[in-house]
């Protein structure tokens, strides 16, 4: 098959290195919305913690 | 524990990235079969590599665990494969984008190349399912690394079984002889291996270290869990005549 034009061929290459960047912005997405997650569980169960300190200092 | 040096690691991945694609549209040339198209290759070849070096890391990583009874390295196994999956899913989605661009067709079922790469990621597409309908943590973690094992030695056999069968359309960019990529393409590809290899271990540390604070969080769940229980009053106990 003869080379494809350069605006016809530009569709094609731009097609596949946004296919790469667009699984790499999905994985990097997935894992920070995990992290955000632990950060808030973190969070609550500091508050969990300060709570019960707090009940024991009362008595 | 596996976020140490993941800042350096990260920007010397973005900076490689940069790096790769500015040799890629600015200094590459233009190959003169494909033209433009060919572009393509930059991203889909290394990519195809580091997959399948990510398997095999997998497999000896599954070694490791199987020889230690060490679980960390089960984890490191499972993110190893799971991130090659990934990448795969972009070697196969790329591959068909430059079929369809230098060849005219998105799959070709008789070019060995494309065919076993399909083999090797349904393949490992099992590792899932195997992984996750086992319930116990110790089992699921060695039966997992049994599979990385056998799977990740499948993956160099395939490789050589595929290098001695005669190529149709596929080119050949590694060979004994040193391929037949000019200078600047060299160039270019290498710093392209050397960016995707630095890509699939920084995500590899990324997921790695997301896991572990998961899982500490869980465990410190637990034993907060267990001490609230101890603390309680105890419940009257029902006495039977």
């Amino acid at each position: 098959m003869p080379a494809l034009p350069l605006d016809e061929a530009g569709k094609y290459v731009a097609g596949a290195y946004l296919v790469f960047l667009t699984l790499i912005v999905i994985y990097v997405a997935i894992i920070g919305a995990k992290v955000s997650r632990i950060d808030r569980e973190l969070g609550e169960l500091v508050e969990l913690t300060d709570e019960e300190k707090a009940g024991r200092h009362e008595l | 524990m596996y976020s140490k040096g993941f800042k350096p690691l990260a920007i010397a991945t973005v900076v490689a990235i940069a790096a790769s694609f500015a040799l890629v549209f600015f200094y590459a040339p233009l190959d003169a079969d494909q033209g433009f198209v060919q572009k393509i290759f930059y991203v889909h070849v290394p990519m195809a590599i580091v997959a399948l070096c990510g398997f095999v890391a997998g497999g000896i990583m599954a070694i490791k665990h199987l020889r230690t009874g060490d679980r960390s390295w089960d984890m490191r196994s499972y993110v190893a494969i799971h991130l090659s999956i990934i990448l795969g899913t972009g070697v196969l989605i790329t591959g068909a984008i430059w079929a369809k661009a230098s060849w005219g067709h998105w799959w070709l079922w008789d070019e060995p190349v494309l065919v076993s790469f399909l083999i090797v990621f349904l393949l490992y597409c099992v590792y899932y399912p195997l992984r996750f309908s086992i319930e116990d943590p110790d089992r699921q973690a060695r039966y997992s690394s049994v599979f990385a094992i056998a799977a990740g030695a499948f993956v160099p056999i395939n490789f050589a079984a595929v290098r001695l069968a005669e190529a149709v359309t596929h080119p050949r960019v590694l060979s004994q002889t040193g391929g037949n990529l000019p200078g600047e393409m060299r160039l270019t590809f290498l710093v392209s291996i050397v960016a995707m290899t630095l890509l699939f271990v920084t995500l590899w540390k990324l997921e790695l270290t997301a896991k572990n604070a998961s899982m500490q969080l869980k465990s410190l769940r637990r034993r907060l869990e267990l001490r609230a229980d101890e603390s309680a009053p105890a419940a009257p106990v029902r006495t039977t005549a």
